[in-house]
């Protein structure tokens, strides 16, 4: 707890670039790693920033099972949409620490994700919503919440790459 | 002999070839293509048919509303507070056009146009209009309230609009997509609710493709392979296959009816949805058994059912039920909204079930939509090769239509045929 709350926004922030980094490269495997084994990966609907996935339709709503799934699926030469992959960008910024508290920090980031396939450029916008925990003295997030601002998926279509 | 790069508009009988004798049923690229054959589709097609708006059950009080293009058009749908009744408004102000509605959802007793402040009820009346006495006795505010469109009709709550006042009512238009859409509802007691949240895409693509792929069994095992290694992994077993049957139900409404892999919340089990939930899905079957008797029921529990609506409705009651509607904004692309139905008493455990059933398949983070949207931007960008004139939808032509036929697609495609050679809503020439 102590730890948690002593870590400083440096330190988050160089978490955080990590993750990007690792999504960047296509490091999916060990992207994966950086996250629970209880973990949540939740996109609600643009227009619908509160969307609560155990009642109301969301974009994604994975737990670890599923974030498994989609990381083999993106690994493999079947997932068509992102085969071959997009070059993408993580930009991660105005990084906020809230206070922590039951073993948790949160942390609020903007972000803008660009996403570059086949002559095509799309974006990203919006904030992340992390919940983050130290696990055997790691540090590793428990809960990512993406909220887009965008209103539609359009042009964007889909979200296929893990943002 | 004709290019693809040939714009000109063409009858639908040019762009659709039959030819019954050889089996062989063709779709001229150009269709997907052409700017011309997009006008003639706003014209002949989209002003002509039944649209749909939306869901009773997303404006269940007097005064709730939404707001969304239909047929490309900016139109609401409000709850009336003095009548009950759900009106369908064009979305704007009488006086000098601005959009009334303004926000996507909500609940108003008034719409006021914000440039001039001209107030609307809910009922569409002109109640409000600043510095009346400029107009004399001469402004006529009876005929001045919003414009409803030209037809609306409820069909067990989905709401349809069609711009055309002489368009058959709804459920002669519906057809034999009757029985289908009550199979869905009565698998929800009769007591269907949108979920909130709203999906919206879109995609590069000519909006007959997603027409097309949304009612085809055929691509299901090639392009979802990873959709499938996921049941796998948790141990669903793939040898059921994908079978059934397709239909024709009339004025171009069509359905893919079979069964398949997955489960379904209501009531078809399957590892994914976990041991515990097993006897809660029994218990559900034998309710609907009793109900609706064994036959019925089994329809119900077990078989899928991806149906179009003519033009651009999807229902597809699947791993969970999903109602999709799309727009094209030129030849070449289209925008998407999909909703998530669900039984409105559902035990938040089998919601949860639901939920995860759909978002695993389905919609722009699902493991399968994403790829769909990934072939048809591909057909559209290898339509833009040339060399090759038509697409071909000849499968199954030679026998009783089954799950992985393209019966369906001719349903379609002889309805879009018929339009764009300027046949009447019924047919007629």
């Amino acid at each position: 707890m102590s730890a948690l709350a002593a870590l400083t926004r440096a330190e988050v922030e160089d978490f955080l670039y990590r993750e990007a980094e690792l999504l960047d490269a296509w490091e999916l495997d060990d992207w994966l790693q950086l996250y629970t084994a209880d973990a949540r990966y939740v996109i609600p609907c643009t227009g619908d920033p509160g969307g609560d996935p155990s009642r109301d339709l969301v974009l994604i709503d994975d737990n670890r099972l599923r974030l498994q799934a989609r990381v083999e699926r993106l690994n493999s030469r079947k997932a068509h949409r992102e085969y071959p992959h997009s070059n993408t960008r993580h930009l991660v910024t105005n990084v906020r620490l809230g206070a922590a508290g039951d073993g948790e920090l949160p942390v609020r980031a903007s972000f803008t994700v660009w996403r570059f396939r086949g002559g095509r450029e799309t974006s990203y916008v919006g904030g992340y919503e992390y919940r983050l925990v130290l696990d055997s003295g790691a540090l590793k997030i428990r809960s990512k919440r993406v909220v887009l601002d965008m209103t539609a998926l359009r042009p964007a279509s889909d979200v296929a790459i893990i943002l | 002999m004709t290019l693809i790069t040939d714009h000109r508009a063409r009858t639908g009988s040019q762009l659709v070839n039959e030819d019954a004798a050889a089996r062989r049923f063709r779709v001229h690229r150009s269709a997907m293509t052409s700017p011309a054959v997009f006008e003639a589709e706003l014209e002949k097609v989209f002003a002509h048919s039944w649209l749909y708006v939306g869901h009773e059950s997303e404006i269940p009080q007097p005064g709730d509303y939404v707001r969304r293009p239909v047929g490309g058009r900016p139109v609401f749908m409000v709850r009336g507070v003095k009548s009950g009744q759900v009106n369908v408004f064009h979305n704007t102000c009488t006086h000098r056009g601005a959009v009334v509605c303004r926000r996507d959802r909500g609940n108003a007793k008034v719409f006021q146009c914000f440039y001039h402040a001209w107030s609307f009820d809910s009922e569409g009346t002109l109640v409000g209009v600043p510095g009346r006495d400029a107009y004399g006795e001469d402004l006529d505010m009876a005929s001045l309230g919003l414009a409803h469109v030209a037809r609306s009709q409820s069909y067990r709550g989905f709401v349809f609009a069609s711009f055309d006042p002489d368009v058959p009512d709804l459920v002669d238009y519906l057809a034999g997509a009757r029985e289908y859409l009550d199979l869905v509802i009565d698998e929800a007691d009769g007591n269907l609710q949108i979920i909130s949240g709203t999906q919206e895409y879109g995609m590069q693509a000519n909006w007959k493709l997603l027409v097309e792929n949304s009612i085809d069994g055929y691509h299901a095992a090639s392009t979802h392979d990873t959709y499938f290694k996921y049941l796998v992994s948790l141990g669903t077993d793939l040898s059921v296959g994908v079978s059934g049957v397709t239909r024709d139900l009339g004025n171009g409404h069509a359905v893919l009816e079979y069964l398949a892999p997955w489960g379904r919340p209501i009531a078809k089990w399957e590892p994914l949805f976990g041991a515990q939930a097993e006897g809660e899905i029994a218990a559900l079957r034998a309710r609907l058994a009793a109900e609706h008797g064994e036959e019925r029921a089994r329809r119900m529990c077990d078989l899928n059912r991806n149906m179009l609506i003519y033009p651009n409705l999807i229902i597809n009651d699947i791993m969970a039920v999903t109602v999709r509607t799309f727009m094209p904004t030129s030849a070449t692309a289209m925008t998407v909204t999909a909703w998530e139905a669900a039984p409105r008493d559902e035990l938040p455990e089998v919601r949860q079930r639901r939920l995860d059933s759909f978002l695993t398949f389905l919609g722009p983070g699902g493991f399968a939509t994403p790829d769909d949207i990934e072939a048809l931007e591909s057909c559209q960008q290898g339509f833009a090769s040339g060399g090759v004139e038509w697409n071909d939808i000849s499968r199954g032509m030679g026998r009783s239509p089954q799950a992985t036929d393209e019966e369906q697609m001719r349903a379609f495609w002889r309805r879009w045929r018929d339009q764009l050679d300027g046949a009447g809503p019924d047919g007629a020439r």
